[in-house]
């Protein structure tokens, strides 16, 4: 059975490891060819170990390991410059794009705050990811196949949670920001039959969330741990999870389905 | 490959023809059988043909081709007793419960003051408490396969106030705040409830009959006639659209969303 996306090419924000390796293999499994960019690299205001050039390989390992094409580059959102250049020699060489996911994002939330935490979260987590459809928009206009945008909020980009430090309020100013960001490239952009749609995750169990780092703030605070619990009976869910709602709005099955955001959050919002 | 519902049963109303046809035989694709009812009677005030009993056939013949199994019943999601009755026969013929799609629904186009009593009786009996006794009803059986997806299917029109449907759009809000109430309710026994909220879809009721009936309305009120619009460049969407959605809804892809408005609507709720 041909898969989902066979023939389209994707291109990934944060795809070292986490919800970005997750969305490249899952997309690979149904056909797509992948163009990662990851900034494997550490950002100072950040607690937990960020991705690695290790982290990016083994994602190339996994996507070719399916027999798909992956063009694989190191590069942060934050420079314009260098994300258009991964862009462009990602669409050289696989041909085309259909598919922009903008997951890249960083969580600072820690017990000793600093105050460049604001502007580092909001320079990944928004600018990073209106550079991500700045630099890719104009060649899903001119593949004239339209095409769909996807870009990673959180249960943060609905509900004011994230707690009182400047990271954890910038985390979710700018996780609530994407929301606007989506909302007005969704109406700009469907005349192009180009769709835009945000996810929502509770937490998944990735690097950025299972960490030392987050559990010690997670746990100086027994009401903001309650808060966070999920309406489903799980505490947390998978990186694939994600991926698979993903996967439905980048495929003709969510052809019509455009300006919507989607949440995956085992009935968090709905608690609040 | 197995298929994304393999093994398990759905049950949905209106599933005679239009979107509820599509959503069975989708679901069917992908593995479930099917415990199907629709009115199959002849409905007052729509100006739409209703689905007989012929077409709720014509939906056992295509499930059936799929070879799976389907139970179709001819019942008023109105009437507790008569929904009761198939459901538990349903579930005794096949085993259990997993999925329900609450999709039965009438339309009625009139302007505020053209409504009658009877057209805001029938409707909010049909598409709110008819999808109430779809939920409460099944429920149980969802409970008892140790958790389930429940789809109802609202509209665009469950988010904004569309024009000259004043039941409907009245009916379809409150099917989201039951979606909201039974997520809530029911998400200790992982139970999850989404609705759907469709655009225009190519169904026996949006038939031109039903359709012309908006000319004369938005010629005497030209400026609501933008809220009809599509973002995308598209005239309506085909019930397929709406079933891929219910698709990924009720399959395990989705197991962690609940509660969650889910608009296929080409754009219009965001215009």
């Amino acid at each position: 059975m041909a898969g989902q996306l066979e023939g389209k090419v994707a291109f990934i924000t944060g795809a070292a490891r986490g919800q970005g390796r997750s969305h490249a293999i899952r997309l690979a499994q149904e056909g797509a060819d992948i163009i990662a960019v990851d900034i494997c690299k550490q950002i100072e205001t950040v607690g937990y170990q960020m991705s690695t050039p290790d982290d990016l390989a083994e994602t190339v390992k996994q996507v070719e390991a399916l027999d798909r094409r992956i063009h694989a580059v190191e590069a942060d959102v934050r420079d314009r410059d260098a994300l258009q250049a991964a862009f462009e020699a990602g669409v050289a060489e696989l041909g085309r794009v259909d598919i922009v996911l903008a997951n890249a994002g960083i969580a600072p939330l820690s017990l000793n705050p600093v105050p460049e935490e604001w502007q580092d979260v909001l320079d990944v987590n928004l600018t990073g990811v209106y550079n991500t459809v700045e630099v890719t928009k104009q060649a899903l206009i001119d593949g004239g196949r339209g095409g769909a945008i996807v870009i990673t909020s959180s249960t943060a980009g609905l509900n004011g949670i994230g707690g009182n430090t400047p990271g954890g309020l910038g985390y979710t100013a700018a996780k609530h920001g994407v929301v606007g960001l989506m909302r007005s490239y969704a109406n700009q952009l469907a005349e192009h039959s180009i769709r835009v749609n945000t996810v929502h995750p509770t937490g998944v169990d990735t690097p950025m969330v299972v960490n030392d780092v987050m559990q010690e703030f997670l746990e100086a605070d027994p009401q903001m741990g309650q808060a966070m619990a999920n309406a489903l009976p799980v505490p947390m869910i998978d990186a694939v999870d994600i991926s698979n709602a993903i996967l439905y709005l980048v495929s003709d099955a969510g052809r019509y389905v455009t300006g919507v955001t989607l949440p995956v959050d085992a009935g968090f919002t709905n608690k609040k | 490959m197995a298929g994304r519902v393999e093994g398990k049963v759905a049950f949905i109303t209106g599933g005679a023809r239009g979107q509820g046809r599509s959503h069975a035989v989708r679901l069917a694709e992908e593995g479930a059988d099917i415990i199907a009812v629709d009115l199959c009677d002849e409905i007052p005030n729509v100006a739409y043909s209703s689905a007989t009993e012929d077409d709720l056939a014509e939906t056992v013949r295509q499930v059936e081709a799929l070879d799976r199994r389907i139970i179709a019943r001819k019942a008023d999601v109105r009437d507790r007793d008569s929904m009761k009755a198939v459901i538990d026969e349903g579930v005794a013929e096949l085993g259990k419960l997993d999925i329900v799609v609450a999709n039965a629904g009438i339309c009625v186009i009139a302007g505020w003051d053209e409504t009658s009593v009877d057209v805001w009786d029938q409707t909010i009996s049909t598409n709110l408490t008819g999808v109430w006794n779809t939920v409460q009803l099944t429920a149980p059986h969802l409970i008892a396969a140790g958790g389930g997806s429940m789809i109802l299917t609202s509209s665009a029109a469950g988010l904004k106030g569309l024009p000259f449907l004043t039941a409907y759009v009245a009916a379809k809000h409150g099917v989201v705040g039951l979606m909201r109430a039974f997520a809530t309710e029911l998400a200790e026994h992982s139970i999850r409830v989404n609705t759907l909220h469709p655009t225009g879809v190519n169904t026996p009721m949006a038939d031109p009959r039903t359709m012309e009936k908006f000319g004369p309305l938005l010629e005497a009120h030209p400026k609501l006639g933008p809220m009809m619009t599509n973002l995308l460049p598209i005239e309506s969407t085909e019930p397929r659209d709406q079933s891929n959605a219910v698709l990924f809804l009720a399959s395990d892809e989705a197991r962690y969303v609940t509660s969650m408005e889910f608009t296929v609507d080409a754009g219009n709720t965001q215009y």
